[in-house]
């Protein structure tokens, strides 16, 4: 318990809140085509996650996504999205139609497709406002 | 002189403006284009189409896909201008 900050009540909260803002990330993110939601809100809960976790836990807490590697992730997730438009290209289709990747069994092609979208989105946006947090309340280093 | 120009400018694109929001359809107009072609072919054809559950999100990520791209490229941009915006200054702070 070397910590500056945090109490038994933020510890107790955080433990409890975290691991359900995460699983309800999940399930609105996997549920994104049959129920309201999808990969945005999904981003924001995760996001919000590790937001609390630095706000608890200070920055060397255990779920956390440093800042630089959130820049990456941000563009990581936004290449996912292009890439699988580009995929559907090289398999002979427009740019963003399902339909023609021939690798994803046959009923499910658009469902996939959506669910491989959605996962992009929700990682740029996760990245994006951890970054934005990040930027907003980093320390000057001496390095 | 540029004073009169622009209030010319002004007074013109106002009058386009309410012309063009006069001849919009009515909010909630069961008649307006966009409720006789549009929606009845994704309330129709989207399930046999997209095999999605949710209009929503048929509409959102298969018929408008270059929307949500252009849209998740929007997000990530506002994160690498704070990134820019913020850190540079940091590091000339510092020298």
């Amino acid at each position: 318990m070397n910590r500056d900050f945090g109490s038994i009540v933020l510890d107790t909260a955080f433990r409890y809140l975290v691991p359900f803002i995460l699983v309800y990330g999940v399930y609105v993110l996997l549920h994104g085509e049959e129920s309201p939601g999808g990969g945005f809100q999904a981003g924001a809960l995760f996001g919000i996650a590790i937001i609390i976790a630095r706000l608890v836990q200070g920055e060397k807490c255990e779920l956390n996504i440093p800042g630089n590697a959130a820049v990456v992730l941000g563009g990581l997730g936004t290449f996912i999205f292009g890439f699988i438009g580009l995929l559907c290209i090289f398999f002979g289709g427009n740019f963003l139609e399902y339909g023609v990747l021939s690798f994803l069994p046959e009923p499910q092609r658009h469902t996939l497709g959506i669910l491989g979208i959605e996962i992009g989105v929700t990682i740029c946006v996760m990245a994006t406002i951890i970054t934005i947090y990040d930027a907003l309340t980093r320390r000057e280093v001496s390095l | 002189m540029r004073k009169a120009i622009s209030y010319v400018t002004v007074a013109g694109m106002l009058f386009f403006l309410f012309a063009v929001a006069g001849a919009l359809p009515q909010l909630y107009d069961p008649n307006s284009p966009a409720a006789r072609h549009v929606s009845p072919r994704y309330i129709e054809k989207s399930h046999e189409e997209i095999g999605s559950a949710n209009y929503v999100t048929a509409v959102l990520a298969d018929y408008r896909g270059y929307d949500t791209l252009g849209e998740t490229t929007v997000i990530f941009t506002a994160g690498v201008v704070t990134v820019m915006l913020l850190r540079t200054g940091l590091k000339r702070k510092k020298l």
